[in-house]
């Protein structure tokens, strides 16, 4: 077969995914000059950071003046548990008011204080009330800002098309073939750069928070292209999502609802959280009702309460409730803000979660407390970037936003993705750049990998027989459900790498109805070799992280252990398959260091240097 | 409990309905069931959906002959002998089964010339207070489902989408020039180009709008009145722009 065939569209820069992350890239690529084509999966506005609630963490202070970059950072590396890239952290915390600031010179409306500025909210693990947001709604109202922003900018949009691999040249990136959904035809991409962005794998799982977009297909492709991905072991569970009713298991309930009030109570009308104070936080968490409530009613001296802890130790809390059998019906906690606020309060304040209960659980929120449990949410790891620009040991090759790993360590804060997909989004666009500026000489695609790559794609129609498609993504789901959870066993573990391995086979003979025009079952079968690069590298990077950190818990090590600070996870493709290594970590400079374990007084004093 | 669903299948081209057996589970919405007619006899059934919590209006569909998010309508909503009927939305070209091209409406976004802040007052932060952003913050809920555009009669019967963009625009044109920001002035365009006066004010759209945005009253009329004050009574606009009322 000759390419000649397929539509060849050339821009200097493709994105891959148009979620917050990738339309800031897009937008900068543009800003720098470059043609720029952007694909996503779903429509325009669509992605992911839609559904983002709570709001986007960036220190402005405009609530708490004593907030500033340092703290931020400092809250930061202790969720990340201190595995977090140092220098990406850094640059995060440094940009996010910046590019916060942006989107309201972009037509962004956030909620306001009293004062006229742009409002902020308390989350879990960030010390002041550091969220820019819009009611529950702030993925909606950033995504939209930076939609209608993009297409004024001479982009090319090109919505409802799938990226399916990457096209190398010796070892640089030279293109993308991926497939228009609408007609099921084939395209390729000729580029001088990609920018992956697009998002998680949380769809590996049973009980996800996510969509069926996220497949993990960005790692996919990048681990197939050579490209490395780091700190995989790192899966959140977020501990609030819907247990009932059953077909709305997973759907994300915000930690906007503690952030504004909400209290966790077992079966027994117990405050529980008081009893899971991890010994790190003690001095920083309030210990009685009490002083929680004061903190509340907004006093300065006041602890915050044990609700607000990071997502792994409120998720574990409630894992451990229900196995003590005190859970709530439905196999959750309660979920109580109702009896801590008015109705108008949760109406104004809670929006889409009031609708979201109203309407799908037949619950009012503003009488009586939600059921809910842990979900799969984020990926904290992902594609191994250097932290400055962004790029893939795969020259040509960036990832920005959640499908690249890093910036989080071992547990995100809420909050802190928002911020990540903007401050890496622009970084990866300016990446970009200068790399094309720096390339000399001409780049191919050739024939011979683009016909491979559409080749294994039309096999799936082709076939006369095979495996549904759906019932082995259910079967791959089963497994991660059952054997990579929220605590997990070596043994387990062990056990369920077997079985991904055997549900290999079975992918391999997946096989799809009809045409391909617009066919959902053809589109599942595709995912699928994406899903299992993804189910594979959890799996293999949790086997052998033997401590317990963050949002990796093994029961058959319990605890963080010194040495685990040593070293991240990377997962890469060998002539054998996939390899899980060990790679040390470089020490830290000196002042970020000091930032990172600094007392909150001395950060507060700000009496240190940098 | 069983249900039957009738599900329109085909393409621009030709198309059927087609009935289908469904094995409810409690708290089912009509997307799980969709879904579970993918899985057990349609594998290419197509459908658009993302965040299965009324958040990204992707799912935006006819069921029972209304505009509705196949995600946020229960099961329950239907007596238990009633048959369930879903075909796309008529107003846009299907291109199959329950997915249509929605893309005019995305041309029509690009036609609104964009916002156009003004410089900050004290170079950092731009000051805007909570009664002034209210307003517009109703409109920015939209998740653009297009379900107001595809129930509108002057885009669904009479077809007229070159005269008039359609209640979604006309809310987020409301959003831009009730921005309390914003000094681009597009009213002449609200009213030759984006058709306002195209409206009839049959809040059609408004009793289908799954933000419960105030469509008509609190977004088309006042860009009317905007209108005519502005081309009927231009002393009147004069004055306002000079005095600084722009209510
Ligand atoms: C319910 C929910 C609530 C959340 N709330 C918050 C919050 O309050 N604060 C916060 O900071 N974070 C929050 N998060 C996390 C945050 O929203 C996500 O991490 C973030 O939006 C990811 O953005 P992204 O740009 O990396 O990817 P996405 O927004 O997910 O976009 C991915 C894009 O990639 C495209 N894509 C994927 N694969 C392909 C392919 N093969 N070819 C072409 N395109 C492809 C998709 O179509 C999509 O356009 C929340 C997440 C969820 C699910
Ligand atoms: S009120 Fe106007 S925009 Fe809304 S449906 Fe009626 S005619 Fe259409
Ligand atoms: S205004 Fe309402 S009905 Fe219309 S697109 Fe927006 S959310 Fe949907
Ligand atoms: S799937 Fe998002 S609104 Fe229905």
């Amino acid at each position: 077969m000759d390419y000649s065939d397929i539509q060849t569209i050339e821009h200097d820069v493709l994105v891959v995914g148009a979620g917050g992350a990738g339309i800031r890239a897009a937008i900068e690529c543009a800003e720098k000059g470059l043609s720029t084509g952007i694909i996503s999966k779903s429509l325009l506005g669509k992605a992911h950071t839609v559904m983002a609630e709570g709001g986007i963490a960036a220190s402005l202070g405009n609530v708490d003046s004593r907030d500033s970059w340092k703290v931020h950072f400092r809250d930061t590396m202790r969720g990340g548990k201190f595995l977090n890239q140092w220098r990406m952290a850094e640059l995060h915390a440094k940009q996010a008011p910046d590019r916060v600031r942006e989107l309201e010179e972009w037509g962004a409306v956030f909620d306001r204080t009293d004062k006229g500025l742009i409002n902020q909210r308390n989350f879990g693990g960030h010390r002041y009330p550091r969220l820019a947001h819009v009611g529950d709604r702030t993925g909606l109202e950033i995504i939209r800002t930076l939609q209608d922003f993009c297409v004024h900018q001479g982009i090319s949009t090109h919505m409802e098309c799938t990226g399916l691999d990457l096209v190398l040249d010796g070892d640089k990136v030279s293109g993308l073939v991926g497939y228009w959904r609408e007609t099921g035809r084939f395209v390729l991409f000729k580029t001088k750069a990609i920018i992956l962005a697009t998002g998680g794998g949380g769809k590996a799982w049973k009980v996800t928070s996510n969509s069926w977009e996220y497949t993990g297909d960005g790692l996919g492709m990048a681990y197939r292209a050579g490209a490395e991905l780091i700190d995989m072991e790192f899966t959140q569970f977020h501990p609030t999502g819907m247990v009932w009713p059953p077909s709305v298991k997973g759907i994300l309930v915000t930690e906007g609802v503690r952030g504004d009030g909400g209290i966790l109570l077992n079966s027994e009308g117990e405050r529980f959280m008081f009893n899971y104070i991890p010994k790190k936080f003690a001095s920083e968490t309030a210990d009685t009702e009490a002083e929680a409530s004061r903190w509340l009613d907004g006093d300065r001296e006041a602890r915050r309460p044990p609700e607000l802890l990071t997502r792994d130790v409120v998720a574990r809390a409630i894992k451990k409730e229900v196995e003590a059998g005190r859970g709530s019906p439905n196999g959750g906690a309660f979920l109580d803000i109702a009896s801590r606020r008015p109705a108008e309060f949760i109406k104004k304040k809670l929006p889409s979660m009031y609708h979201q209960f109203k309407e799908l659980a037949e619950i009012d929120i503003t009488e009586k407390p939600m059921e809910v449990g842990p979900t799969l949410h984020y990926f904290m790891g992902g594609i191994r970037v250097n932290s400055d620009s962004q790029q893939t040991n795969v020259p040509g090759l960036f990832a920005c936003g959640e499908c690249a790993g890093g910036m989080h360590g071992a547990n995100r804060l809420g909050g802190n993705s928002l911020s990540d997909l903007l401050v890496f989004g622009k970084l990866a666009g300016d990446g970009a750049a200068n790399y094309i500026n720096s390339l000399t000489g001409q780049l191919n695609c050739s024939n011979e990998e683009v016909s491979k790559i559409i080749k294994e794609a039309t096999d799936i129609l082709n076939r006369e027989e095979g495996k549904n498609p759906y019932l082995v993504h259910e079967e791959l789901q089963n497994i991660l459900q059952s054997y990579v959870s929220i605590v997990r066993t070596g043994e387990e573990l062990a056990l369920g790498l077997d079985e991904l391995q055997k549900l290999k086979a079975d992918i391999a003979e997946v096989f799809a109805h009809a045409s391909a025009q617009y066919n959902p079952g053809w589109n599942e079968a595709l995912d699928l070799k994406n899903l299992i690069v993804t189910a594979e590298a959890v799996t293999r990077a949790a086997l052998i992280r033997e401590e317990s950190r963050g949002a990796h818990t093994r029961l058959d090590f319990e605890g963080e252990h010194d040495d685990g600070l040593k070293y991240n996870i990377v997962i890469k493709k060998t002539e054998s398959g996939m390899s899980a290594e060990k790679v040390r970590r470089e020490d830290p400079p000196v002042e970020l260091a000091d930032i990172a374990y600094a007392s909150l007084e001395e950060l507060e004093g700000d009496n240190l240097g940098a | 409990m069983e249900r039957n669903f009738i599900i329109w299948r085909g393409n621009s081209k030709k198309g059927e309905f087609k009935n289908y057996t469904v094995k409810l589970e409690p708290g089912m919405v009509v997307l799980d069931a969709i879904h579970r007619i993918q899985v057990e006899h349609a594998n290419d059934l197509a459908v658009r959906w993302n965040c299965k919590a009324g958040k990204c209006g992707s799912c935006g569909v006819e069921i029972n002959g209304r505009p509705k998010l196949a995600c946020m309508t229960r099961m329950n909503e239907f007596t238990p002998d009633e048959v369930i009927t879903v075909q796309p939305l008529k107003t846009f070209p299907v291109i199959k089964d329950l997915v249509t091209d929605v893309s005019w409406n995305y041309e029509q976004n690009k036609m609104i010339p964009p916002f156009k802040p003004r410089e900050k007052k004290n170079g950092k932060d731009h000051v805007m207070y909570r009664r002034d952003v209210e307003r517009i913050q109703e409109f920015r809920k939209c998740i653009e489902c297009y379900l107001c555009q595809d129930v509108c009669h002057v885009l669904r019967d009479q077809d007229k989408k070159e005269k008039f963009v359609g209640p979604r625009f006309m809310i987020r044109l409301a959003s831009l020039e009730m921005h309390p920001l914003d000094r681009e002035d597009r009213i002449p365009k609200i009213k030759n180009e984006f058709g306002s006066g195209m409206c009839n004010i049959t809040r059609c759209c408004t009793d289908v709008c799954p933000e419960h945005i105030q469509i008509t009253d609190n977004g088309i009329i006042p860009l009317k009145e905007r209108v005519v004050d502005r081309f009927y009574d231009p002393v009147m606009w004069v004055f306002n722009k000079l005095f600084g009322g722009r209510s």
